[in-house]
C-alpha cells in the first residue's frame, strides 16, 4: 500500500503551500492576475495572491497561497543518508579511535579554489565548533589541520601527503556557475593521477552539497546544511576502522 | 547622543595611547618601504592606463619592466619616457601596450622628468578634489534625504550591467549605499583587470570602467529620488592602493579598507599589507572617501560574545592607522557586527551594550554595523526576525552605516525581493522606534552596563599585551582572530621593496603635504 502524503495546512491532505516570488512587471491589478494565472499554471489549484508590492518601476513582489493535489509515496522515498545511525559524541569518537584505530586520526581541511567562505570549514574544524558542537581541533584523538580559504587543490593535496592525513575535508560554499563541481572534480582527478585516491577518505561539505552529489563526484561522503563536527568525525572514524580491518 | 554606559574616560584614553605605541614601529617600517601596487597606484595617478592584448594592465607592464630600479619609484622613469619621447600619457600607454619597454629609455634630464611627474600628479589630484567637491555639493543639495543610519545594500551578479539594474531597484526601494561586491578571489590578483566585465563568481570585478558605469547609474537614479547614493567598493587585497586610486578618480564614496584584514583573513603578507594600506588610506583621505573596516570578520571566525574585545581592540588600531594616513574621524566607518549565537540568554542585551559602547567610544565616527550572517540558518522566517533585532539595535544606538541583513543569507546571493523585504522591514522598525535611543537610560550596574565595562577592560588588557609583544609578533603568535601569520609568510611579499635614498613619488609627496601628515 502506498502511503501518499500531501502538504498539511490546517487539515489533513488540504495540500496548502505558501509561495513568494518576483515578476519583472509593474505593480498593479494586471500583475496580480498574471501571478495568479502563473501559479495555477504550475499545477496548483485555488491560488490566492494575498500580498503584492511594488519593488521598483518594473518589478513586483508577491506572496501567494495555493493548493496542490499532488502527493508523494512516502514509503518509496530513500533519504540522502541513513539517519538511523546516530552520530557519536566527541567523547565516543575519541574512545572509538582508541579502541579500534589505536593512534591519532589525521584530518586536513580547506576551503578550496577561489572560495573565500571559511564559515563552513571553521564550524567543523575550529576548536570552538558551532552551536555547542566542538570542532575537530578539540578532539584529543584527532590531529586536525585547517588550511583556511582559497587553498589550491594542489596545495591541499601536497599538505595531506606531508602530514600523512587519513581524511581530506573540502568545503565549498560558492556554487555560482557550478564552480564547485569543477573544483571538486579537479581534486579527485589530481588524486587519481597521483594514485592517491584510495589513501584518503575524501569528504566534501557545504550548504548546497548532498551526499548523492558527493558520491557521484567520487567522494566518500557529502555533508550539507545542519552538519556538525560529530557527524563528520563519526563518518571518518567508522570508515577508517572499516578500511583498516578489511 | 547622551552617554548611557558610564565608561571610564581614562581607560578609553589609555587604549588610544596603547594604540599609538603599538602602531608606531609599524609606521616607521611603512615609511621606509614601497610595493609594486603602491608604484602602480602612483602610475595610475600620473596617467598610466589601458592593457595589452593579453589583458596585462599598463601599470603592471611598467612596474614589471622597472623591477631592477623600482626602489627609486616608478614615477621618474614613466615621466622620463614622456619627456624623452615627447609623448602624452595616452600615446605612451599605447606604445607600452604595443611592446615599448620604458626601462630601456636612457634617463635624460632628471629635473625635467620630476617636474613633468609633479604636473601630472597635480592634475590627477585636482580631478579627485573636483570629485570631492561634486559630492559635497550634492550632499548639501539633498541634505536630510538619506536614511539614518545609511541603508547599505550589496549587489553581486558578476555582470556590471545586471548589477546596474539591481542597484537601481535597490535605490528605488530606499537604499542609500550600494556596494558592488567583488568577484571571489579578486583580492588575490596582483593586478586590476581592465574594462567593463560581465563574468564573475559571487561578485563583479572591480575595474575602473565598472566603477564609472555604476557611478553614472547611481547618479541618474539619485537625481530622480533626490538622494545622494553612495557607491562602495573594496580597497583591499593585493591592490589596495590601486583600487583606492581608481575609486577616487571615479568618485566612489566608500571603500572597504582595513589595516589588517588582508593579513588575517586572506593570508596576505603583513609587511606588504601594512605598506599598502597606508598609501591606499592617504588616497581615500584626500578623496573624502569613508572607509569601512572589517572587524565583523573577527566575529564570524570566533565567538561573538567571548571575542567582543578583539573587535574593540582592532577598532582602536584601525583608527590609529587611519589618523596616521590623514583620514579624519568622520571618514572612519569602524566595523562591528551583530553575530552572537541566538540561543544565548540575553544575547540581545549584550549586542545592544556593545553597539552602544562603540558609539560612545567613537562618537564622531560613522560606524559600520554588520548584520547576522554566521547564525543565519536557511530558516528565512526566523532570519527576518534576527535581522530586525539587529535593525532595532542599530537605530537605537545611532549607528552610521547599516548593512541590511538578508533573510536568505547562507542560501543564495540576494534576490530582488530579498532586498525589498530587507529595506521594507528595516524602515518599519526604524521609523516605529525612531527616538527610542534618546528616550531610555540604562540601569546602573545592570547587565548591559556591566557587559560594556567588562569588554573595555578586556580590550585594555589585550592592547597592553599586544604592545608588550609588538603588533607583528602578536599577529605571528595568533593573538588576532586565532590565526597565526608568519612575518615572511603569506602572499605578495615579493612585491615589497625598501625605498632607496633617491626614492621619488610626487603623488605621495603631494598627498602628505595636502593631508598635513609627516
Amino acid at each position: 500500500m502506498a502511503h501518499i502524503v500531501r502538504p498539511y495546512g490546517d487539515t489533513l491532505d488540504d495540500g496548502k503551500v505558501q509561495l513568494s516570488f518576483t515578476l519583472p512587471v509593474p505593480h498593479g491589478l494586471k500583475a496580480q492576475e498574471a501571478a495568479r494565472i502563473m501559479v495555477l499554471g504550475w499545477g496548483f489549484s485555488d491560488c490566492e495572491i494575498v500580498h503584492s508590492a511594488r519593488i521598483s518601476d518594473n518589478f513586483t513582489f508577491f506572496v501567494a497561497y495555493a493548493k496542490t493535489e499532488r502527493g508523494v509515496d512516502y514509503d518509496a522515498v530513500e533519504a540522502d543518508r541513513n539517519e538511523e545511525e546516530k552520530s557519536m559524541s566527541m567523547d565516543e569518537v575519541n574512545e572509538f579511535i582508541r579502541a579500534r584505530i589505536g593512534r591519532k586520526v589525521v584530518v586536513v581541511g580547506a576551503c578550496t579554489g577561489f572560495d573565500a567562505h571559511t564559515v563552513g570549514i571553521d564550524a567543523i574544524m575550529n576548536m570552538k565548533g558551532y552551536n555547542h558542537h566542538y570542532g575537530l581541533e578539540r578532539y584529543s584523538m584527532m590531529e586536525a589541520h585547517n588550511l583556511g580559504a582559497q587553498v589550491p587543490n594542489e596545495r591541499l593535496l601536497e599538505y595531506a601527503v606531508k602530514v600523512n592525513a587519513d581524511a581530506i575535508l573540502v568545503s565549498q560554499v560558492v556554487t555560482q556557475k557550478d564552480t564547485h563541481i569543477h573544483n571538486l572534480t579537479n581534486l579527485i582527478e589530481l588524486l587519481e593521477a597521483e594514485g592517491l585516491r584510495s589513501k584518503f577518505i575524501c569528504i566534501v561539505g557545504g550548504p548546497r552539497i548532498s551526499n548523492k552529489l558527493a558520491v557521484q563526484l567520487g567522494y566518500d561522503a557529502g555533508f550539507g546544511r545542519g552538519t556538525y563536527a560529530d557527524d563528520v568525525a563519526t563518518f571518518i572514524v567508522k570508515k577508517l576502522a572499516e578500511r583498516m580491518e578489511r | 547622543m547622551k552617554e548611557k554606559l558610564g565608561l571610564s574616560k581614562e581607560k578609553i584614553a589609555e587604549a588610544r595611547e596603547r594604540a599609538i605605541a603599538i602602531c608606531a614601529p609599524v609606521l616607521d617600517f611603512i615609511h621606509e618601504h614601497t610595493s609594486v601596487t603602491v608604484e602602480r597606484a602612483t602610475l595610475r595617478l600620473l596617467g598610466a592606463d589601458g592593457a595589452d592584448a593579453d589583458g596585462v594592465p599598463v601599470p603592471n607592464l611598467v612596474v614589471d619592466s622597472l623591477r631592477q630600479n623600482l626602489s627609486e619609484g616608478a614615477a621618474l622613469r614613466y615621466a622620463n619616457a614622456l619627456v624623452v619621447k615627447g609623448m602624452t600619457p595616452q600615446e605612451l600607454n599605447s606604445a607600452i601596450t604595443a611592446g615599448l619597454d620604458i626601462s630601456k629609455i636612457p634617463l635624460g634630464d632628471k629635473t625635467a622628468a620630476r617636474a613633468k611627474a609633479g604636473q601630472l600628479a597635480q592634475a590627477y589630484l585636482d580631478r579627485i578634489r573636483n570629485n570631492r567637491g561634486h559630492r559635497e555639493k550634492k550632499l548639501a543639495e539633498f541634505a536630510g534625504k538619506n536614511n539614518s543610519p545609511l541603508l547599505y545594500l550589496i549587489v553581486a551578479t558578476g555582470n556590471i550591467f545586471e548589477d546596474v539594474k539591481q542597484a537601481q531597484a535597490a535605490v528605488l526601494n530606499g537604499a542609500d549605499v550600494i556596494a558592488v561586491i567583488r568577484t571571489t578571489a579578486q583580492s588575490l590578483l596582483d593586478y586590476v583587470p581592465y574594462g567593463a566585465t560581465t563574468e564573475g563568481f559571487g561578485g563583479t570585478y572591480a575595474t575602473q570602467e565598472n566603477f564609472r558605469i555604476m557611478r553614472q547609474a547611481l547618479d541618474e537614479v539619485g537625481e530622480r529620488e533626490k538622494r545622494y547614493i553612495y557607491l562602495t567598493n573594496y580597497a583591499s587585497g593585493l591592490c589596495m592602493p590601486e583600487i583606492a586610486a581608481m575609486g577616487a578618480l571615479e568618485r566612489l564614496d566608500m571603500m572597504l579598507n582595513d589595516s589588517m584584514y588582508g593579513i588575517l583573513f586572506r593570508d596576505i603578507n603583513m609587511y606588504r599589507t601594512f605598506v599598502d594600506q597606508k598609501f591606499s588610506r592617504m588616497i581615500n583621505a584626500y578623496a573624502g572617501i569613508i572607509i569601512n573596516t572589517g572587524e565583523d570578520n573577527y566575529l564570524t571566525t570566533s565567538d561573538a560574545y567571548e571575542k567582543a574585545y578583539t573587535v574593540l581592540a582592532s577598532q582602536f588600531l584601525n583608527e590609529r592607522f587611519a589618523y596616521a594616513a590623514g583620514l579624519q574621524a568622520w571618514q572612519m566607518g569602524l566595523g562591528h557586527a551583530f553575530e552572537m549565537d541566538p540561543s544565548i540568554p540575553n544575547g540581545f542585551l549584550y549586542e545592544f551594550a556593545q553597539a552602544q559602547m562603540a558609539r560612545e567610544i567613537f562618537p564622531e565616527h560613522p560606524l559600520k554595523y554588520m548584520p547576522p550572517t554566521k547564525h543565519m540558518s536557511g530558516d528565512i522566517f526566523k532570519g527576518i526576525v534576527m535581522d530586525n533585532m539587529f535593525n532595532f539595535v542599530s537605530k537605537a544606538t545611532g549607528q552610521g552605516i547599516h548593512l541590511l541583513g538578508m533573510l536568505t543569507e547562507a542560501i543564495h546571493t540576494p534576490f530582488m525581493m530579498d532586498r525589498y523585504l530587507a529595506v521594507d522591514t528595516a524602515r518599519y522598525v526604524m521609523n516605529n522606534m525612531a527616538s527610542f535611543g534618546d528616550d531610555i537610560e540604562f540601569k546602573k550596574d545592570g547587565i548591559m552596563v556591566r557587559h560594556a565595562h567588562e569588554v573595555l577592560d578586556k580590550t585594555l588588557e589585550f592592547l597592553r599585551e599586544v604592545e608588550k609583544t609588538g603588533l607583528m609578533d602578536a599577529i605571528e603568535q595568533g593573538l588576532f582572530a586565532e590565526v597565526k601569520r608568519p612575518k615572511d609568510g603569506g602572499k605578495g611579499l615579493e612585491g615589497l621593496l625598501a625605498k632607496s635614498p633617491e626614492y621619488f613619488n610626487p603623488v605621495e609627496s603631494l598627498l602628505e603635504e595636502e593631508l598635513g601628515i609627516l
